[in-house]
């Protein structure tokens, strides 16, 4: 509680054409996937997806380029700097509890729903419907073989989810470097621990691309391989998403600072992506433990 | 609450800008909370059109106006439109317009955000209530979408449905990010936070439980996407999946949901009723108890919407036991209320009458509740016209009533001028006999067994639909009167003072009426 006075933007045209790109985007995302599977694909609502998410890309790079000009002109008190440490947090908190919904979705199938579908259990009496169906995990072979055919092998956790594991952990490390030297005003130390720390996450997101390509060509694990499929995909495929946001976050971060957009004081752009990244491997440690390997 | 030492300083800002863009652009914390409550009142009366042809075919047996198919869109409609479109933006909208004033706050925290938070519903709403007129028709599942009839049997249009659902989630969550950041951190010197008023405590746990569900929302309806179009089985016991999961992830967000569309309402007869009674809030720091507890209950009580779906017997239990634990801290809450009336000298308001009803009416909601949460019972109830009762007791002349409170009780400060009184003693007396004749008949054909969500219905249950439809009818109308009350009340000069009700407290009370564009540019002190 600081009594200087608190910095009030004057209008800002970003948020309503970013509403607006929103609102494109899910327009044409809704007509896009509802055409994908008829004789031929909205190509008017692909379009309208493409410009929608153009617009968006490009409407966050002038609305984070205002403030970053706003910020470097010294219009953020000390009480501004809270405000966006709060936001970040909270609006990491929110991310938790996205991931916390398909965790929650994983444990509930994997210790109720299937053994019940299985016969086993209070609720056994589910195996009614699918007679014959033996309760397992991961599950190989689903009720209904035909529409949803199980997969064939799953990732072995001990080869790329492992080496993920390490490069992910060791991402942490050298972002928490990086913050280090940015605290000793080390340019050239924080240059490259960021770019280490990006080179990380770029590498992790092609393996992960390959595990997927595996995955698909010689495991017969795909979206269609029954419950474990899908909750591996979600799973991981969020995860996977959110490591490419925040390696694009460290590359902005990294042009701000070879900008010289940081000091040892002033640096919450920085802490936010760092704060964001140490997220991103927390859920990966999650992912390695209960998606892999148990 | 702290009397204010330095008094408000009316150093000239630059005012509002011309035109639409005037409303576009703006990051003013006032004209976003101005759009936020006209939203939600073209949302109530939508969702109300919506309603009451509900009403008119359910008027008597048989099939007259409408097509089931049809019937189902309009419930599944005014369902989704009225909690996502009308009451929860009402709230935002107060709490824009409010926590600022209360804390001493020049706006909310991060202005441009809220802009967006903003104008994200009304491209949402229109893209949401644009299904109506796709093929096949708008979403049919009604508001709770349950698996697979929103999956393998939804028509087309669900498509749209999830990504509007999307938006309304970003939406939700960067204003309720808004308002914690507000609150923590834009208090002006001596605001403790055992000094907040309740309506900025109540909205403070409101936000918390916002951020925590609204991502669960979003994985829910993702989850579903990936079922309808990329061959997942999350849903689907064939693929060793279970529609059931859909209700469990569900009821996680949706317990809290409601207690989302009631805490705020908490808040704002907390301030009405000290206000009214001349007295200070009995107990209040077991109100600021009661709140963080029910949001921490509300966590653990997911399932006992879901007792006639098949749970273990200890899953029945546990949930039946920790929903009924939620009628202490209510409890308490309702006893505070009627503490600080005790020898009061009370006058019966506009405002202080709408806090009345939703203490006396919302119990009865508190109470069908508390019956729906025995386990054993609920597998008659269940379904039942009964848990509509319920729901919409503790909805309408809940959470609505105690938005028009608010709205009766602010709107002099946002207008400058009063209200008519008598317009306004009549707008709550049509409504709150409207009300009981809608609602009240539903616990008995409930009890009696008559499903929800049908359209047709045996002659036994006639009667009372009868008297429900045309109770319905008066308290749709009746809302005309609030559109011209608010209206005229923004048009005719009636000027009023900065104080505007004798008993109020607060630093909303010490700025002027009209509220200034800008107001507390410098905090307060607050002693
Ligand atoms: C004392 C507190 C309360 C208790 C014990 C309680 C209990 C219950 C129970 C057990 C049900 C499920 C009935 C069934 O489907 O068979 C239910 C439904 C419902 N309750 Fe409450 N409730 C309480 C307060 C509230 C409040 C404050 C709200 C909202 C402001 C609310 C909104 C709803 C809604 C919307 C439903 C129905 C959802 C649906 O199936 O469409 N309840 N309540
Ligand atoms: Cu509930």
């Amino acid at each position: 509680m600081s009594t200087q006075s608190y910095y009030v933007p004057h209008q800002s045209r970003w948020p309503i054409l970013a509403s607006l790109s929103l609102f494109l985007m899910a327009i044409g995302a809704g007509g896009y996937i509802n055409s994908l599977g008829k004789e031929e694909v909205s190509g008017f609502s692909g379009f309208s997806l493409l410009i929608g998410a153009l617009f968006l890309a490009a409407i966050l790079v002038g609305w984070f380029r205002n403030v970053i000009k706003e910020s470097m002109a010294g219009m953020y008190s000390d009480q501004m700097d809270k405000s966006f440490r709060w936001g970040m947090s909270w609006f990491i908190f929110s991310e938790v509890m996205f991931f916390a919904a398909f965790f929650g979705a994983l444990f509930y199938v994997r210790n109720l729903a299937v053994p019940w579908l299985g016969g086993e259990g209070e609720k056994g009496i589910s195996n009614m419907l699918w007679q014959g169906f033996e309760a397992q995990w991961p599950l190989m072979s689903t009720p209904d073989m035909e529409t949803f055919p199980g997969p064939k092998e799953i990732i072995d956790p001990w080869h790329i989810p492992l080496l993920n594991t390490v490069l992910l952990l060791s991402s942490s490390v050298t972002v928490t470097l990086a913050h280090h030297a940015l605290r000793k005003n080390k340019r050239d130390a924080i240059v490259i621990w960021l770019a280490a720390t990006i080179l990380l996450g770029a590498v992790f997101v092609y393996f992960q691309a390959e595990e997927y390509v595996v995955a698909y060509e010689e495991l017969g694990l795909t979206l269609h391989a029954g419950i474990y499929g899908a909750t591996f995909f979600i799973l991981t495929g969020f995860h996977g998403l959110h490591v490419t946001l925040g390696t694009f976050m460290l590359l902005v971060i990294w042009v701000r600072v070879m900008r010289g957009h940081f000091n040892p004081d002033h640096h919450f752009g920085f802490e936010a992506v760092s704060w964001y990244w140490h997220f991103v491997d927390v859920v990966w440690v999650g992912l390695f433990l209960f998606v892999y390997i148990l | 609450m702290g009397t204010l030492e330095q008094t408000v300083e009316t150093e000239e800002h630059h005012g509002p800008a011309r035109g639409i863009t005037r409303w576009l652009y703006t990051t003013n914390h006032k004209d976003i909370g101005t759009m936020y409550l006209w939203f939600s009142l073209i949302m109530f009366l939508l969702g109300g059109c919506m309603a009451l042809s509900i009403r008119a075919e359910l008027f008597q047996p048989g099939l007259q106006l409408m097509a089931p198919n049809f019937f189902n869109q309009m419930t599944t409609m005014h369902g989704l439109i009225m909690v996502f479109g009308a009451v929860m933006p009402a709230f935002v909208g107060l709490a824009n317009w409010m926590v600022p004033l209360m804390i001493g706050a020049p706006d909310m925290a991060l202005p441009r955000m809220n802009n967006w938070s903003f104008w994200i519903l009304p491209f949402a709403f229109s893209m949401m209530v644009s299904t109506l007129f796709m093929e096949g028709g708008a979403p049919n599942f009604g508001w709770t979408f349950y698996a697979p009839l929103s999956t393998t049997y939804a028509p087309p249009s669900v498509t749209f449905f999830i990504f509007a659902v999307h938006m309304m989630g970003i939406s939700s969550i960067m204003g309720a990010i808004n308002i914690i950041a507000t609150i923590l951190n834009l208090r002006a010197p001596g605001m403790t936070m055992m000094k907040l008023p309740l309506f900025v405590w109540t909205w403070l746990i409101t936000a918390f439980l916002l951020i925590a569900v609204m991502p669960v929302l979003a994985g829910v309806v993702t989850m579903m996407l990936m079922d309808i179009h990329f061959g997942t089985s999350f849903f689907n016991a064939a693929g060793g999946g279970d529609p059931v999961l859909f209700q469990h992830v569900f009821w996680f967000f949706g317990h809290p949901e409601v207690y989302i569309m009631i805490l705020p309402a908490f808040g704002i007869v907390s301030q009405i009723i000290p206000t009214f009674a001349r007295k200070k809030l009995f107990g209040y720091a077991s109100m600021v108890y009661a709140t963080a507890s029910i949001a921490f209950l509300s966590f653990i009580v997911w399932a006992h919407h879901m007792f006639t779906v098949g749970m273990p017997l200890a899953g029945e239990l546990f949930f039946m036991f920790s929903t009924m634990l939620i009628a202490v801290p209510t409890g308490v809450k309702v006893f505070n209320w009627v503490a600080t009336m005790f020898r009061g000298s009370m006058t019966f308001e506009t405002p202080m009458l709408f806090a009345l009803a939703f203490v006396v009416l919302f119990t009865i909601g508190g109470f069908s509740g508390l019956m729906l949460a025995i386990a054993p019972a609920d597998f008659q109830y269940h379904d039942t016209y009964f848990v509509v009762a319920h729901f919409h007791y503790v909805l309408v002349p809940g959470a609505v009533f105690s938005i028009m409170a608010g709205v009766y009780y602010w709107l002099p400060k946002w207008t400058g001028n009063m209200y008519h009184e008598g317009m306004g003693k009549l707008h709550f007396w049509l409504s709150f006999i409207g009300v009981n004749i809608t609602f009240f008949p539903m616990h008995f054909v409930g009890l009696a067994g008559m499903p929800r969500r049908i359209p047709d219905y045996a002659l036994q249950f006639a009667d009372f639909n009868a008297v429900a439809s045309v109770g319905a009818f008066i308290f749709g109308l009746s809302q005309l009167l609030l559109v011209y009350n608010v209206i005229q009340c923004i048009r005719v000069k009636r000027h009023t003072t900065a104080q505007v009700w004798e008993g109020a407290e607060g630093l909303e009370w010490t700025v002027p009426s009209p509220a200034p564009y800008h107001t507390f540019a410098q905090p307060p002190l607050v002693k």
